[in-house]
């Protein structure tokens, strides 16, 4: 954005125009004629796929905002309406929700880089700065957009994150009912949330115009950390960097498919598909994966003040890196010492991400002080330390001659990346059989893997159970009874679903006496609750809330613990919820000898505390099958947990059907876009052969 | 560099076309669901439902109002006054020119079922107003008579039928 443009139109209006405001130009000398060093890796492609998240958070946020209600009575069921009812609304939440990790993940890698290439020193301190004051709103965002859905850890988390605040001496309880906007969370809190949620995306993009101006004017850093000297050491940005941005943009994108549309809800938690419930608090309460290491970092220290100082302190310290890295040098490339550090930062930060996960408790608790030590010293003294005493290594005269070198440092950071997990986690994977419970067997599901359906006669079937048992105590208030017919569902004839919904009686009114009256079903209503309200359901029940099964099978999962919870992004394991449901409602047992069953409560195997208020609901030959389906409790169990897992997630064959048609497009315009790229950057790759005429791909300029 | 093959600048065009295009392809099917959920949710589709209206209650020359599609849809007990009145126009004199007779169910002569939104602009013209002895709509001042057509002022068609029949001589199904 800086700089004089060379811009002048031959077209008569257009230099109008341009006289007036010479904004073409301006984007002409930003975007096209800016010169971007040529040694460029595709590191550095990450600041274009920011600018690309932030364009789709911000596009699909603008449209859930058309469908979503910030009240507290109604958030959590307009945002199911959303996914259910709304044209492509299952599409465009995932798109969002995902979306926010997708930004995270290209911020961190983003940030990464600019720690190992020396991009904060000078002359990019404001640069950096910038930068950090985006992580800090991006931080802000993604916490309030969390609360919009109203789930458990939608509440729960914004009460512990805005307790953070009551940290402080004095005004900290005044401060922290300020933000509430009452005496706890509560509506005022989500209606201010949501609105803050809306605005913050712009600040962002503000932000965003400066750190690119600051980037404009000092110039890009490049993998070897040497300044431009001549033109031979840039290229035009357009076209050079703008296709190779575009390639590796199609190439991320492949990863937020994957996401997407496969395993939509993975980065998600179960508790979020429970309604926000202020009595309850969640067995674990986790935030996002993006704060794990810093809510680490807070547990790990064991005073209230010292624990939220040290999580603002552990990203405001961000800010002073360019004074506290006291190397002349920029670049890891020639810094032996820390690029070897840089590494066991890394490992640290994705080592308190994992702690951040786990409770605070034992062993953790102490691996997470180690690290956030680590953490500390890394910035406060081990960089000012290492600039006195390291010994780099000679740098290049220049850019061209660092390329004609051409070491290739870039090496498979990814692989780098997932040793560390592995290194980190390793010693722990037998962690997740904590809690007591054994965990759920696997079972086959037809509707599993990238190409799963329902199977239609097992949705009958479980409808079948559904009413006849699960009915007396559990509503279904999210489903509607015309969805029975619908597509991609248990699939219903029209009159079949007609003649079921007739037979439920649904509450209608006021009539013209200004009564309340029963009708027969329709197809448009939804299932009717079985209880008047929830004191109604707790009398019925010896005081135990049976929950609405809508989304039941999202909402209850079951640890899968390490490696395990990685393998799954690539298995697309995604049936913990309906695998859980089969086995408890299979795992009732006589309680072992000494344990102490409460009154009233019924032993299951894998219940978590074992004591469930339900007694065993399926019994073999309760329910008869028309189809010749042998009528035994495995069936029972299987069946209905199939038919929750299609009122949970309705449109699961669309999601699956169209993810299919996306990767496959993606993968092709991937490759396109690699040979458009390799033709682009011919030149410059090639520029010897080519300048001596034996280029066998030379092409006419 | 005047080594140049003719073939080959072909080939880079169409490659850079090539993948122009399927960029361009991915961009238009990116804006299919950002339209489409606009449109009306099924929630809305399935509450648009067919409606039924028993027309007992309703006394002669009494107009009431009911909703269908949130529409409001008037349904009017004509009386013979009102009736004779709708046929003694001249048909071919009226700005949007239809008899009565095709206004209303054959042998339901007097049942005069129409959505109540003014064909200028969409207000909801008030009932037994106006020259006519029909509607009268105060926005603009369009004038309907007993069967909904327009006699004066901007609107330029008539108040629009809804569909409906009849299932049982006092019985209606709107939709
Ligand atoms: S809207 Fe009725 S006259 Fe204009």
């Amino acid at each position: 954005m800086s700089g004089h443009s060379s811009f002048e139109p031959n077209n008569a209006f257009l230099k109008w125009f341009e006289q007036r405001l010479p904004i073409l130009g301006l984007l002409k000398a930003s975007f096209v004629d800016y010169p971007t060093p040529r040694n460029l890796n595709y590191w550095w492609t990450f600041g274009g796929i920011l600018s690309f998240m932030l364009a789709v958070q911000i596009v699909t946020g603008i449209v859930l905002v058309m469908h979503y209600t910030p009240h507290v009575d109604h958030a959590f069921n307009s945002v199911e309406m959303l996914m259910r009812d709304v044209n492509y609304g299952w599409l465009l939440r995932y798109l969002h929700a995902n979306g926010a990790s997708m930004f995270f993940v290209a911020v961190y890698i983003h940030m990464f880089r600019g720690l190992y290439y020396g991009s904060y020193k000078a002359p990019r301190e404001i640069l950096w700065i910038l930068g950090v004051i985006i992580y800090l709103l991006m931080m802000a965002t993604g916490f309030l957009g969390y609360t919009l859905p109203w789930g458990q850890m939608s509440y729960w988390g914004a009460t512990v994150i805005t307790n953070f605040f009551s940290a402080f001496p004095l005004v900290g309880e005044p401060l922290v009912t300020w933000l509430w906007g009452g005496y706890a969370i509560g509506n005022p809190t989500l209606q201010r949330f949501f609105s803050l949620h809306y605005l913050l995306p712009f600040v962002i993009a503000g932000v965003v115009v400066l750190h690119v101006w600051a980037l404009h004017v000092s110039g890009q850093n490049n993998p070897a950390g040497v300044e431009p000297k001549t033109p031979k050491d840039t290229v035009p940005f357009t076209p050079y960097a703008t296709v190779k941005d575009a390639f590796f943009m199609v190439v991320f994108c492949l990863l937020y498919a994957w996401f997407v549309f496969y395993i939509p809800n993975y980065l998600g938690h179960a508790d979020n598909y429970i309604p926000a419930n202020p009595g309850v608090t969640p067995a674990h309460i986790v935030p996002e994966w993006y704060y794990l290491p810093f809510y680490a970092i807070l547990r790990a220290i064991p005073n209230k003040l010292l624990g939220v100082l040290a999580l603002f302190g552990s990203i405001i310290i961000l800010a002073f890196l360019p004074w506290l890295d006291t190397s002349r040098v920029k670049s890891a490339r020639y810094r032996p010492l820390y690029r070897i550090f840089f590494w066991v930062f890394v490992v640290v930060c994705l080592g308190l991400g994992w702690l951040g996960s786990k409770p605070a408790e034992g062993g953790y608790v102490t691996a997470a002080r180690v690290l956030t030590f680590w953490y500390f010293f890394h910035f406060i003294v081990l960089l000012p330390v290492l600039g006195f005493v390291e010994k780099t290594k000679p740098l290049p005269n220049s850019i061209s001659e660092s390329v004609l070198k051409g070491k290739k440092v870039v090496a498979s950071l990814l692989v780098a990346l997932l040793v560390g997990v592995a290194a980190i986690a390793g010693g722990h994977s037998s962690a997740s059989a904590a809690e007591g419970a054994p965990q759920p067997p696997r079972q086959k599901w037809t509707f599993s893997g990238p190409f799963g359906t329902f199977d239609r006669a097992q949705l009958q079937r479980g409808f079948k159970v559904y009413r006849e048992v699960c009915q007396a105590c559990h509503s279904l208030s999210l489903v509607a009874l015309r969805n029975l017919a619908e597509p991609g569902g248990p699939e219903f004839s029209r009159a079949q679903a007609e003649a079921v919904a007739a037979e439920y009686k649904v509450k209608d009114g006021p009539n013209d006496q200004g009564e309340m009256f029963e009708r027969d079903g329709r197809l448009a209503d939804r299932f009717p609750p079985t209880f008047a309200n929830e004191q109604a359901a707790r009398a019925a029940n010896g005081g135990a809330y049976p929950p609405d099964l809508s989304v039941i099978a999202k909402a209850r999962t079951y640890e899968r613990g390490f490696p395990w919870f990685l393998i799954d992004i690539v298995s697309q394991y995604q049936e913990n919820g309906p695998d859980y449901i089969v086995a408890l409602l299979e795992g009732y047992e006589d309680p072992p000898a000494g344990f102490q069953l409460p009154e009233g409560s019924n032993y299951n195997k894998y219940f978590p505390g074992h004591a469930i208020g339900m007694p065993q609901p399926l019994q073999d030959g309760q329910i008869e099958y028309a189809d010749g389906t042998p009528a035994t409790l495995h069936n029972y169990a299987k069946d209905v947990t199939a038919f929750l897992m299609w009122t949970a997630e309705p449109h699961m064959e669309a999601r699956k059907r169209i993810g299919f048609q996306v990767m496959i497009f993606l993968i092709v315009l991937a490759g396109l876009m690699y040979f458009t790229k390799k033709k682009v950057w011919h030149e410059v790759e090639k520029p010897r052969e080519i300048a001596t005429g034996q280029d066998p791909k030379a092409t006419s300029m | 560099m005047t080594t140049v093959s003719s073939a080959e600048p072909t080939r880079r065009d169409f490659l850079y076309i090539a993948t122009g295009a399927v960029a361009a392809i991915g961009g238009a099917a990116t804006l299919v669901p950002l339209i489409a959920q606009m449109n009306p949710d099924a929630s809305t589709i399935a509450a648009g439902a067919p409606v039924e209206i028993d027309l007992a209650p309703i006394a002669d020359g009494q107009m009431i109002k009911v909703f269908w599609r949130s529409k409001p849809i008037f349904i009017f007990h004509r009386s013979k006054k009102d009736i004779d009145e709708a046929r003694a126009v001249n048909v071919a004199s009226l700005p949007d020119p239809q008899p009565d007779q095709a206004r209303v169910k054959e042998g339901h002569d007097q049942w005069l079922i129409v959505i109540g939104i003014c064909t200028h602009l969409g207000c909801i013209p008030l009932a037994r107003q106006g020259a006519y002895d029909g509607w009268f709509c105060p926005c603009h001042g369009s004038v309907y008579d007993t069967s909904g057509r327009i006699r004066q002022g901007p609107a330029p068609t008539n108040l629009v039928i809804p569909p409906y029949a009849f299932t049982s001589d006092t019985k209606i199904q709107i939709g």
